[in-house]
């Protein structure tokens, strides 16, 4: 099993998905820098991270997809490569085409830092298949830009294909059908505001988020 | 800026220098100083930074320990926590811009004091903030709480550091000049601390970060001076704030320190460019020559002058080791930073700047430092209040009003609204924030067993009442605060703001506050490392309340013994570790319920809050207490309400034994501990053993907060109010 974590400038969970992946399995991750082309060969999972990848002064994550890595991204995606996207990463994976959808500014204008508690909307995917029927997790959220955003079509889709993967039980930031998690159709793909890098380890307020990771690396 | 048609004397006084001091500069130089130089001269003579009026004063801190690696006098004090890792940490003060462009004044005033961290070498970890806003019901209130949160919020969150504790006060007395003090603490290798002074002669002097401009020319010099009807004026010398920039910039600098090529390094903070040469040339006791056409420019035309006068933001200052320019290339590079060498060390001991190849500047550095005036500001003893008798204090009319006033009142009601804005789960280390029952943040140092617990703490009507007493308060509810979590306290930054120093009575209260606080240091071994001072904090002749704000750090050998006062279960057995005479002088009930605050605050027996500290401390690290909080304003009471809500769990106080339950309940005595356990009895022994008071209070059951025949009301509706009032007063409810 091998993992990459995507650094651009200004991620800053770089070094948390790190650490929660590595914790969570057992498994080295290694680092892949925002200008190189190509990715480490073999990769099974690459984490795109939190953070304000470029200061995110634009649309958040529009220009993290201009950068060189994102092709080789795109194109590992497209192999079947696995890609889990956290905040700024599900910014960036929306902005990038790769999921459906947009995070807009939340609802009540303002930065929003709390745990949380998320219902699984779908138990049967590569993401979270490890929670064995556990209907809700608590995981940590830190985003203004959290407020997720689909078309009724697009989301008829997303809900009848069983692509929303974790919703919110107390919504937010005023996403959408109170989604806070979702996957491409082909279910190799998940995007996430929530912090499973956060919540790895019981003292830190919840290990949930260790399953997801857990869960990648039993699929793989 | 066009040279003005005003004699080099006028423009002395209008850059904020006292005719005695301008003659100083006069002798020195033996001549007329140009613009440029007399610039330079007053912003390096400033009260920003010369704490001219502050210095003797400050000399009276302890400042070394066991575990102090590096006192005041750089850019952050330095502590040894064990294992070749130290912790690098400072509080700092944006208070004059935050009051005239919330945001950005507040946003730049996180830049700023994490920068002071990582020139020193340490990652930041963990920041803190102490917010004073003046009268919730002053028109400019509810702004400018509204962009301070939101401009440190916006800066914090983006750079990506956990902002894990802070406090927030309100009082008419801040109405004309708020207060924001941030607090950053970093992590390091002790055996990589990077320093100031410039080793020699001949180094290479890098300039690398954001380019400069125009913003915040004298901005030291503002902070120097009170404020008066045209202060929103002033707007020009608040610096802007580029998060993402900062970002590049630690990870560029931790870099380059790594790379093993940086000599001496200084952030570009107050006096900007001016004062990082300065530093690193004077405290190195060599020369430094500048060509300012080397400068990364955001702007056309710039002056020399506003070059070394802009407080541009994100800009760092080192100087290499010979012949390692190329590791500061390729690493600038990388991360997108603008860079250039724009100078030389030299033996001289001058600064001189070139300009379009003249010389705009050449003057001896010496004198910057060593004739920087220094004043033993005449002071006069503040005139104290009395000590309040029982009689004094009358009983609430309405119990269940009172105590809903004392929880509930804008100083004491959830400050949700306010941290949730902060990003305090970064970096995947925080234990304890604001939203946990604690009463300290608590960080772990990565990668290890042990943990930080940070706090600030000051309690301004204290010492508005009684400096001396409540400059020891402030120390002591810091230390009381780290040993509350189980913490071993190590040291402290202050952050004291203050009026205007040149009025007797301002003065006095710094004098005494000071004294106080130095006796606290010294009683609870608590030396101070670092720390600001902020003077000058008047609007129209009227000064705030006295705010000696302190910053604290304690270390957690192994971070699982860390408690907090959220896991009180039904059952359970309150006991109240510490004596109880009833001090109701200077407390929230006399303000909230009485509509009073006068009376001399509760003293401090800093002998006994250092016995039952370590009394408590110890039987956390026994495993004996999980649930601990220190008493502080308002009370038993307030503590007793903390703990039942952090643990969703009802409490029945016992108030009977008490003479008069209000002022058993209300009072604000010191050293203090409220604990939470199955069993009392051999806890009280225990304590009574080691000569400390020790009874039960009250104990955890329903789902009321109650006490006998006095008041009972439901825990779901404390919390509803304790919440309310916030949210409600920033929507424009209240």
């Amino acid at each position: 099993m091998s993992a990459a974590v995507i650094v651009f400038p200004g991620s800053n969970c770089d070094r948390d998905c790190k650490v929660a992946v590595e914790r969570s399995t057992g498994q080295p991750v290694s680092m892949v820098w925002h200008q190189e082309t190509e990715l480490p060969k073999g990769l099974d999972l690459i984490v795109l991270p939190g953070g304000f990848s470029y200061g995110d002064y634009l649309r958040c994550g529009a220009m993290a997809v201009q950068s060189p890595v994102m092709q080789a991204v795109k194109q590992a995606a497209e192999d079947g490569v696995t890609v889990v996207g956290i905040c700024n990463g599900f910014q960036i994976l929306c902005e990038a085409g790769m999921l459906p959808g947009a995070l807009l500014r939340n609802a009540g204008l303002k930065y929003v830092c709390k745990p949380i508690a998320l219902s699984i909307a779908n138990g049967q995917t590569r993401f979270t298949a490890g929670y064995q029927g556990q209907r809700e997790v608590v995981m940590t959220q830190g985003n203004g830009d959290g407020n997720y955003f689909a078309d009724a079509d697009t989301l008829a889709r997303l809900e009848g294909e069983g692509q929303v993967v974790f919703r919110y039980v107390e919504n937010p930031n005023g996403s959408v059908a109170d989604i806070a998690g979702i996957q491409n159709a082909r279910g190799n793909v998940l995007g996430m505001m929530p912090h499973p890098d956060r919540a790895f380890e019981a003292e830190l307020g919840s290990a949930d988020g260790a399953i997801l990771f857990q869960s990648i690396y039993a699929a793989a | 800026m066009s040279i003005p048609q005003k004699t080099m004397a006028e423009l002395a006084a209008d850059y904020g220098l006292a005719p005695n001091e301008y003659q100083v500069l006069l002798d020195r130089l033996g001549r007329e100083p140009n613009q440029v130089e007399l610039g330079v001269f007053s912003v390096m003579w400033s009260e920003h930074c010369s704490y001219k009026s502050s210095k003797t004063q400050l000399m009276k801190f302890p400042v070394t320990g066991e575990r102090v690696i590096c006192g005041p006098g750089e850019n952050a004090g330095v502590i040894d926590i064990d294992d070749g890792d130290a912790c690098i940490f400072k509080m700092e003060s944006h208070n004059h811009p935050s009051y005239i462009e919330p945001y950005q004044g507040a946003a730049t005033g996180v830049g700023g004091i994490m920068r002071d961290v990582f020139t020193m070498g340490a990652r930041p970890v963990a920041l803190l903030n102490a917010l004073r806003f003046g009268d919730p019901s002053h028109e400019k209130t509810r702004r400018l709480v509204s962009g301070v949160v939101s401009g440190i919020g916006g800066y914090g969150n983006c750079v990506g550091v956990p902002t894990v504790a802070g406090e927030t006060n309100f009082h008419a007395g801040y109405n004309g000049n708020i207060l924001v003090n941030a607090m950053c603490v970093g992590l390091a290798k002790a055996d990589s601390i990077f320093y100031s002074a410039a080793p020699a002669a001949g180094h290479s002097v890098v300039y690398f970060g954001s380019k400069t401009g125009r913003d915040g020319i004298h901005g030291a010099t503002m902070a120097s001076a009170e404020f008066d009807a045209d202060s929103d004026e002033k707007r020009p010398t608040v610096q802007v704030g580029d998060p993402f920039a900062e970002k590049l910039l630690i990870e560029a600098t931790l870099e380059l320190m790594a790379s093993g090529a940086v000599a001496a390094i200084q952030d570009m903070g107050a006096a900007g460019l001016t004062s990082s040469s300065v530093e690193m040339a004077g405290k190195g006791g060599v020369g430094i020559e500048l060509d300012m056409d080397k400068v990364p420019q955001r702007e056309t035309g710039m002056t020399a002058y506003e070059m070394m006068l802009s407080e541009s933001q994100e800009r760092m200052l080192a100087v290499l080791k010979p012949g390692r320019e190329a590791d500061g290339e390729r690493i600038f590079k990388k991360w997108g930073l603008d860079a250039a060498t724009i100078g030389v060390t030299t033996d001289t001991g001058r600064l001189v700047l070139k300009h379009h190849g003249e010389t705009v500047c050449d003057v001896p550095l010496a004198p910057l430092f060593d004739d920087a005036p220094l004043y033993d500001r005449p002071w006069v003893q503040p005139e104290l209040q009395p000590r309040l008798a029982p009689a004094d204090v009358p009983a609430p009319d309405s119990w269940p009003d009172a105590v809903l006033s004392v929880l509930c009142c804008p100083d004491m009601a959830s400050k949700r609204w306010i941290w949730e804005q902060y990003d305090r789960h970064v970096m995947a280390d925080t234990l304890q924030d604001s939203a946990t029952g604690a009463d300290a943040g608590v960080v772990r140092v990565h990668g290890t067993d042990k943990g930080l617990a940070v706090t600030s703490d000051c309690t301004p009507r204290y010492v508005q009442n009684d400096p001396y007493e409540g400059g020891k308060q402030c120390v002591a509810e810091a230390w009381r605060n780290l040993t509350a979590v189980g913490s071993r306290p190590i040291a402290i930054t202050d952050n004291l703001n203050f009026g205007n120093p040149q009025r007797p009575e301002i003065m006095g209260q710094i004098v005494r506050a000071t004294d106080g606080m130095a006796e606290a240091c010294r009683a609870l071994d608590f030396p101070v490392v670092s720390g600001n001072v902020s003077l000058y904090n008047e609007t129209n002749g009227v000064a705030i309340p006295p705010t000696p704000t302190v910053g604290a750090v304690g270390l957690l050998p192994n971070y699982d013994v860390t408690v907090g006062f959220g896991s009180m279960a039904e059952g359970d057995v309150l006991v109240l570790i510490g004596e109880t005479v009833g001090e109701l002088g200077a407390s929230i009930y006399l303000r909230e319920v009485l509509g009073r605050e006068d009376g001399a605050p509760p003293p401090v027996d800093l002998a006994l809050e250092k016995k039952t500290g370590d009394f408590v401390r110890d039987r956390i690290e026994a495993g004996e207490l999980t649930c601990v909080h220190d008493l502080s304003d308002g009370g038993l009471i307030a503590a007793a309400a903390d703990m039942a809500l952090a643990s969703d769990c009802g409490v029945e106080l016992d108030a009977t034994s008490a003479t008069h339950a209000h002022i058993f309940l209300f009072g604000e005595d010191q050293a203090r501990y409220l604990v939470a356990v199955p069993d009392a009895a051999a806890l009280i022994e225990h304590a009574q053993n080691a000569g400390l008071h020790a009874s039960v209070v009250g104990h955890a059951r329903g789902s009321d907060f109650a006490s006998g025949e006095l008041f009972r009301i439901p825990l779901a509706h404390l919390r509803e109010m304790h919440e309310a009032w916030l949210p409600a007063y920033m929507e424009g409810r209240t």
